[in-house]
């Protein structure tokens, strides 16, 4: 088990996996919170904006906005699942299967 | 069912502090008046305990190992586990509560259910294959996984304990007094029922029985917040625009529904809210048990797109709800009388109708208005549909507080490993039963309290406690046994303290007139004290322990990243 650890540790693959995976879930974390305080400081800050009506009617930007946040919290995850689902288990396999 | 005369009182109190927590507790504090009995209701409800009794009989039969009881053998799919989260999460208080924001102040609901969702991104991107890799049953596993074992155990068993409690007392007072509204039963008479059916489901079907029981409960959720959402576009042509514009002229507070109030006001309260939702959905022992029902990883990933599809989507169906209560409970019948408000009240206004206006507090918004679009019988399929979703969250708290029994503290710190499985298991029913009465008797103590800070409590504690040191031990390599404990405890330690001289129990539940500290949510200051604790006292840590502790860091950082070693599903 010792081997093996140390033999992952050493696989080019491995570092591979760990940086790409890593950047990329990091990436994706700062792009949610971006939207999230975004909308939060909205609200706080900018209220008058949320509640302006989008074409003349009873229809504000608050709500395209909100909606818009939920909906990029769903799109998030399915990048993010496509992509670990994926190329890293591909990746992630291939490691295992070289250290055996 | 129109000649509801109750109130339920405390919904304005809280919206002013913890409103999405009161939101999921249902504050239903105060008075309420017994209902005359719907016979609807009851029949659908017991359709639904049959149906699920059945499932746990079955279950009962599957359910053989601890594996089998902790984890339902980890052969639960993605898409299973997905719905399952969704169920745990969509809780009854929070399809009533936020339907009854929505319906009193607009597109402030509409904040709270974005602040609701976004942790569940965070926690697929940053936690949950680490949480799936690392993990057995519960989330001690994890945080203690190259630790000292009793330490660590014994504190996330209690951060556990303490979530779990606090969530359950909320879960208990509001299934009483809900199900004393819709179905016409004696308060007592509610707790005795919810009790003994999730201690049947928790016993004898361990996970296996309560993951079915979620699912079950969230497709007919679903199901049913979608028919009431069709049916209210559908009478404005399926057009937004219209139904937006007919709120606003029957709401009292006009076009300002459509843009946000005052429920957010300052940017402190604003981040503060935002970190304890987000990092307390990732410390409530209940959910994260859920990660060790899949098979592996990769189902892991797609348990929590799947949730946050289905939780997102129950949103935005909420926030229709909520204006369809605005225009189909503000508007007279054809004699001139107001169905769903309170004829005494709309007299004295001299006819000029308010939404607070309504029969039994603004968190029966969604109930009423199952009644307008649907007619009696789809009143009693929702109201049954709300019996059962606290059924089955009430059931899923039971389990992880079980589990921080047996597993984290008879397992593990007092018999120390030396314990054989059927043992754990037997623990655990006890604990089980053991809980389940208990939670009787405190939501009988509890039961005219406004339990709204108790949901604050447990979700502050999760995200103050069980957070800091989950993800720490899994990130951070230099973390030891002695910065993971002075560290929760001091997470744990500051929120409480903070909570209590806070507005939430400071002023509102002690009856003092200022509070010590201004903010509502402590998350900011404890879950930073807990993260700048547990750095602290880890990096002064010399001794040999300490170092050994870090060595370990390799072989769990590579179990994390692979899944090389990782607990695989059970074969049957």
């Amino acid at each position: 088990m010792q081997d093996r650890n140390t033999r992952i540790l050493q696989n080019p693959k491995f570092k591979e996996l760990v940086a790409k995976r890593d950047a990329f879930a990091l990436t994706l974390s700062v792009v949610m919170l971006v939207i999230y305080f975004g909308f939060i400081l909205l609200v706080a800050f900018a209220k008058g904006f949320l509640g302006t009506s989008i074409s003349g009617g009873t229809m504000t930007w608050g709500i395209p906005v909100g909606v818009f946040t939920i909906v990029s919290a769903f799109i998030l995850t399915g990048i993010y699942v496509q992509r670990a689902n994926g190329e890293f288990d591909e990746l992630n396999r291939q490691i295992l299967e070289e250290t055996k | 069912m129109s000649r509801l005369t109750t109130r339920i009182a405390g919904t304005a109190a809280a919206l002013t502090s913890f409103a999405p927590l009161a939101a999921l507790a249902a504050s239903v504090d105060g008075a309420v008046q017994k209902q005359s009995t719907n016979y609807e209701a009851i029949g659908m409800f017991l359709a639904f305990v049959l149906l699920t009794l059945g499932i746990t009989y079955w279950a009962a039969k599957q359910t053989k190992s601890a594996k089998d009881f902790y984890a339902a053998g980890g052969g639960i799919t993605g898409f299973q586990n997905g719905l399952a989260i969704a169920g745990d999460y969509m809780s009854a208080a929070s399809f009533l509560g936020i339907a009854g924001l929505v319906y009193t102040s607009g597109f402030d609901g509409l904040i709270y259910s974005v602040g609701w969702l976004v942790g569940w991104p965070i926690i697929l991107f940053l936690i949950a294959e680490r949480l799936r890799n690392l993990g057995k049953y519960t989330f001690a596993d994890v945080a203690s996984y190259r630790f000292q074992q009793t330490p660590i155990r014994t504190l996330a068993a209690c951060g556990s304990l303490a979530t779990v409690t606090f969530y359950l007392i909320a879960q208990m007072v509001g299934a009483g007094k809900l199900i004393q509204l819709l179905f016409g039963l004696d308060y007592f008479v509610a707790l005795i029922i919810v009790g003994v059916i999730m201690i049947a489901y928790v016993t004898f079907g361990g996970m296996l029985a309560t993951t079915w029981v979620q699912i079950i409960k969230a497709v007919m959720l679903l199901s049913g917040a979608s028919f009431m959402a069709i049916m209210i576009l559908a009478q404005f042509g399926f057009s937004p625009e219209a139904l937006f514009t007919k709120a606003t002229q029957l709401h009292a507070k006009g076009g300002s529904i459509m843009a946000p109030g005052s429920l957010i006001h300052d940017p402190i309260s604003a981040i503060s809210l935002g970190m304890a939702l987000m990092f307390g959905t990732a410390g409530l022992p209940h959910i994260l048990m859920r990660f060790f029902t899949v098979a592996d990883a990769k189902e892991a990933r797609k348990s929590v797109f799947y949730a946050t599809g289905f939780i997102g989507y129950f949103y935005i169906l909420t926030f229709i709800i909520g204006f369809g209560a605005i225009v189909l409970l503000l508007v007279p019948d054809a004699n001139g009388v107001y169905p769903f408000l309170d004829a005494a009240k709309v007299a004295a206004a001299n006819g000029v109708v308010n939404p607070s206006m309504i029969i039994g507090g603004s968190n029966m918004a969604a109930i009423h208005t199952a009644n307008a679009v649907g007619g009696s019988l789809f009143l009693g399929f929702i109201a049954a549909v709300a019996f059962a979703t606290i059924l089955a969250v009430v059931a899923g708290l039971t389990l992880a507080g079980a589990s921080a029994v047996s597993h984290d503290l008879y397992a593990s710190v007092i018999a120390k490993g030396r314990v054989n499985e059927q043992d754990e298991i037997r623990v655990s029913k006890i604990t089980t039963v053991v809980i389940g009465i208990l939670a009787i008797f405190l939501g009988v103590a509890f039961e005219n309290q406004n339990v709204a800070f108790m949901v604050g409590l447990a979700f502050v504690i999760a995200a103050s406690a069980n957070f800091p040191i989950l993800v720490m031990s899994m990130f951070w390599g230099k973390m030891t046994t002695r910065g993971a404990v002075l560290g929760g405890a001091l997470g744990l330690v500051s929120a409480v303290v903070m909570l209590v001289l806070g507005p939430t129990v400071w002023v509102a539940v002690l009856g003092n007139k200022a509070a010590i500290i201004p903010y509502d949510n402590p998350g900011l200051f404890s879950i930073t004290l807990s993260f700048l604790g547990i750095w602290f006292f880890s990096i002064t840590d010399n001794s040999p322990q300490a170092a050994e502790e870090r060595e370990k860091f390799k072989a769990q950082y590579i179990r994390s990243q692979t899944g090389l070693g990782a607990e695989g599903a059970s074969a049957h």
